[in-house]
């Protein structure tokens, strides 16, 4: 170790205790699943860190029917203070016990434990924590007096973010009084299951709350069970294509969130120190395995090689490995499957004429690893700027005017997040008009809040999950 | 406390009620206190009675509070109006009892009291992070502007509480000064001033940084007057004054155009509107009209 180097400061994994298989968690009991029983591996290891049950239709036909008579015999005429108080006792758990889940999910996920610890497991308290408030306010979300939920929910959520998109979608649902049946990433399980005993140790009545593990045939199933009132799902846009039209023509409510292309605008007149960290923050948070992730740099001609020279400076001293080590910025890459899709979309951009670039980093030998990249010269009809990447691949592309920013950055068929980087507040908000995304972050990046409605425009769904909006999406006015 | 058998006998630590000035528990600098008795005429306490230099302390403290409180995030206010909640949950027996001494409750109704300000708690714990969004606006102004209008708090908020129903009372009004960030001095009824010191203790202990909220058991008809007229209050909250001179008191507060309450029914407890009534809008314009 040379001098200045950091020593290893691995967080301790004997807070967990876990179990060494889950079972389906429905009606309140742990049940067998139908199906073969598969693993979770931690990326960063390739270890197995426990059995999960695989749910097969009849499993979620059995969820369904528990979240269906605890809508109609506990949850759906409970008042909505109760739902309120069994919220809060809910956030008040996961910030107790919010070490061992930042430990979990950096385990099972393979994110770095800066992040578990300092964004995941913090964002998902304070999202039960804010919906909680709502559950006895529901009056005031402007849908008139007295809003009605809609029923079920099936929920189906992505790997990337897995305890904090499971509070996206279950905290607000019970707050507006559905109960919900949540299918957890194939990849991903392992904090779903911790969640169900924090609904234990919450009291929450049985059957408000069903999680079934397994893989797309079971979100498949889920999603399709007819009776199922609504649907909140977030994942690739291949997916919700698929799901918006199972649940055409039928009386489901839907809301999508789902793949990006954010574009990081960064003008010539913006403080570069700050635009170089939230350019790394906007591509490096998560692996890049973002979907709001600024995947597309584009910055003026003017500034692009100091930019270029900053920001390769910076991402040389980011530290890659592993996940539970308290220095550690960049984590494992999730699964096999997908670091093959990361280095075969890299390898195309290169093959169109990009020119790839790493830091030099030494990357572990067991696990699933990808360093930091960042590609130049990428022509905006580039595989790389096109397709989601979902790794941590930043693809450069310049422009000179405003006006020309503001056409590169809408050319994508998705609209989920950009990014501004400029001192001019005028133009900030003049740019901030103009770009066709659902949030737009200026001089800051990755910022996420359940007072902030978060969602996309065009291909990357719609509906919106956080604040009034949010709330929304799970009522429908009260009838008169 | 008359039992006979000796090994039983342990005689009672009654506690001291004093003020509650800047996070902490001073005597009236008058010396003066109010002995407060019993349903039964038995002694119970001798409660600090505040005075017109206790008022102007409590004054002085709230306004080096407010920019804290008011600066500290939405979300953090919220915990913390929780955490009230949660630690007056574990002394519901403590305020059960002063209730019952005090206001001659049967134990019953005095529990369902103590749950309802709990409760009540609960209630404007979760109005924080929540009310700008209902009540604020994003405004569409005929030009290449940016307009958005938000809910500030107004600043330091004196109160009449209302006198009866001391705790419930208390948090009717307290609680919804504290949303957006108030600081608040305020007057308890003056039958119930046990429960407004436990009160005050509670807060002291919920991580409320102090001087946020100052209590001043006393006389609201002589402390009232010089909280009115005041310069360094922002707003009035005359829910329990209603057998006061209030007209006079507001008069008084329009010498600095203070925001003010009146006697119940005033503004209803438990509405976003009492919470709003402590705030001000600010509208902030931004050009977008140079790229």
């Amino acid at each position: 170790m040379a001098f200045l180097d950091y020593a290893p400061a691995p967080e301790s994994t004997s807070i967990l205790s876990l179990r060494e298989d889950y079972r389906l968690w429905i009606g309140g009991e742990w049940v067998t699943g139908g199906g073969e029983p598969f693993a979770s591996v931690s990326p960063s290891t390739e270890r197995q860190i426990a059995t999960f049950a695989y749910a097969d239709e009849g499993d979620v036909d059995a969820a369904v029917r528990a979240a269906r008579a605890a809508f109609r015999d506990t949850w759906g005429p409970m008042s909505g203070r109760d739902r309120g108080k069994f919220l809060f006792r809910i956030a008040r758990i996961l910030q107790e016990r919010a070490r061992e889940l930042a430990v979990a999910e950096s385990l099972d996920n393979g994110k770095p434990i800066r992040e578990t610890r300092d964004a995941d497991i913090p964002l998902v308290a304070q999202w039960f924590f804010h919906c909680a408030g709502w559950a006895d306010k529901l009056d005031h979300l402007g849908l008139g007096a007295a809003p009605q939920p809609h029923g079920v929910a099936a929920q189906v959520i992505p790997w990337n973010f897995p305890l904090l998109m499971l509070a996206w979608k279950v905290a607000p649902a019970l707050a507006a009084g559905n109960t919900v049946v949540l299918k957890p990433a194939e990849t991903t399980p392992l904090t779903a299951m911790l969640f169900a005993e924090v609904c234990e140790q919450a009291g929450l009545p049985a059957g408000v709350v069903n999680l079934v593990t397994g893989d797309g045939a079971t979100g498949a199933a889920l999603v399709r069970h007819p009776d199922v009132d609504k649907v909140a799902f977030t994942g690739s846009t291949a997916v919700g294509r698929e799901i918006a039209k199972a649940l055409a023509g039928t009386s489901k409510k839907l809301t999508l969130e789902l793949g990006g292309k954010g574009a990081n605008i960064v003008f010539d007149d913006a403080p570069l120190d700050q635009a170089i960290e939230g350019i790394v923050d906007g591509i490096f948070f998560n692996q890049g395995q973002v979907c709001c992730a600024g995947s597309r740099l584009l910055v003026q001609e003017n500034v692009h090689d100091a930019v270029m020279d900053r920001l390769k400076e910076r991402m040389a001293t980011l530290r890659v490995g592993d996940p539970l080590d308290k220095n550690t910025d960049v984590g494992a890459i999730n699964s096999s499957e997908q670091l093959e899709r990361i280095t075969r979309l890299v390898d195309r951009g290169v093959a169109e004429g990009g020119e790839a670039w790493s830091p030099a980093c030494e990357l572990p030998q067991e696990g699933y690893w990808f360093a930091p990249t960042v590609i130049t010269g990428v022509e905006a009809s580039s595989t790389i700027a096109r397709e989601e990447i979902f790794g941590p691949v930043l693809s450069v592309l310049t422009f000179r005017t405003p006006d020309e920013a503001i056409a590169k950055a809408n050319n994508t068929p998705y609209g989920l997040s950009a990014g501004i980087w400029s001192d001019k507040g005028s133009r900030v908000l003049a740019i901030a008009d103009k770009l066709r995304a659902g949030v737009v972050w200026t001089n800051t990046f990755n910022k996420f809040d359940p007072a902030s409605p978060f969602g996309g425009y065009k291909e990357s769904g719609y509906g919106r999950e956080g604040g009034v909006q949010g709330m929304q999406a799970y009522l429908k006015a009260g009838e008169r | 406390m008359t039992t006979t058998t000796k090994t039983t006998t342990r005689l009672d630590v009654p506690k001291t009620y004093k003020l509650f000035i800047g996070g902490g528990f001073p005597r009236s600098e008058s010396g003066r206190v109010t002995e407060v008795r019993d349903g039964e005429g038995r002694f119970v306490a001798n409660v600090a009675k505040a005075s017109r230099k206790d008022a102007r302390e409590a004054v002085r403290a709230a306004r080096k509070a407010q920019p804290g409180w008011a600066g500290a995030t939405a979300y953090n206010r919220g915990q913390v109006l929780y955490r009230v909640a949660e630690v007056l949950e574990g002394r519901k027996a403590q305020f059960v009892d002063e209730l019952q001494r005090t206001e001659g409750l049967s134990a019953a109704r005095a529990r369902a009291q103590v749950e309802e300000a709990i409760d009540l708690w609960v209630w404007h714990a979760g109005w924080t992070d929540k009310i700008a969004q209902v009540a604020g606006s994003a405004n569409p102004v005929a030009g290449p502007y940016f307009n958005i209008s938000v809910p500030e708090p107004t600043g330091v908020v004196a109160i009449v509480a209302p006198q009866s129903q001391g705790l419930l009372g208390l948090t009717s009004v307290v609680a919804p000064a504290l949303v957006m960030g108030n600081a608040v001095v305020v007057v308890p009824a003056a039958s119930s001033p046990l429960v407004a010191i436990s009160l005050a203790e509670v807060l002291a202990t919920s991580d409320l940084p102090g001087g946020v909220v100052n209590v001043l058991t006393g006389d609201p008809a002589e402390l009232a007057p010089w909280l009115a007229s005041h310069a360094d209050v922002n707003a009035l909250d005359l829910t329990g004054a209603g057998d006061l001179d209030w007209v006079a008191l507001e008069v008084a507060a329009a010498d600095t155009l203070k925001r003010v309450i009146r006697p119940e029914p005033g503004i209803a407890p438990e509405t976003p509107q009492r919470i709003l009534a402590l705030t001000e809008t600010k509208t902030v314009w931004h050009t977008k009209s140079r790229m």
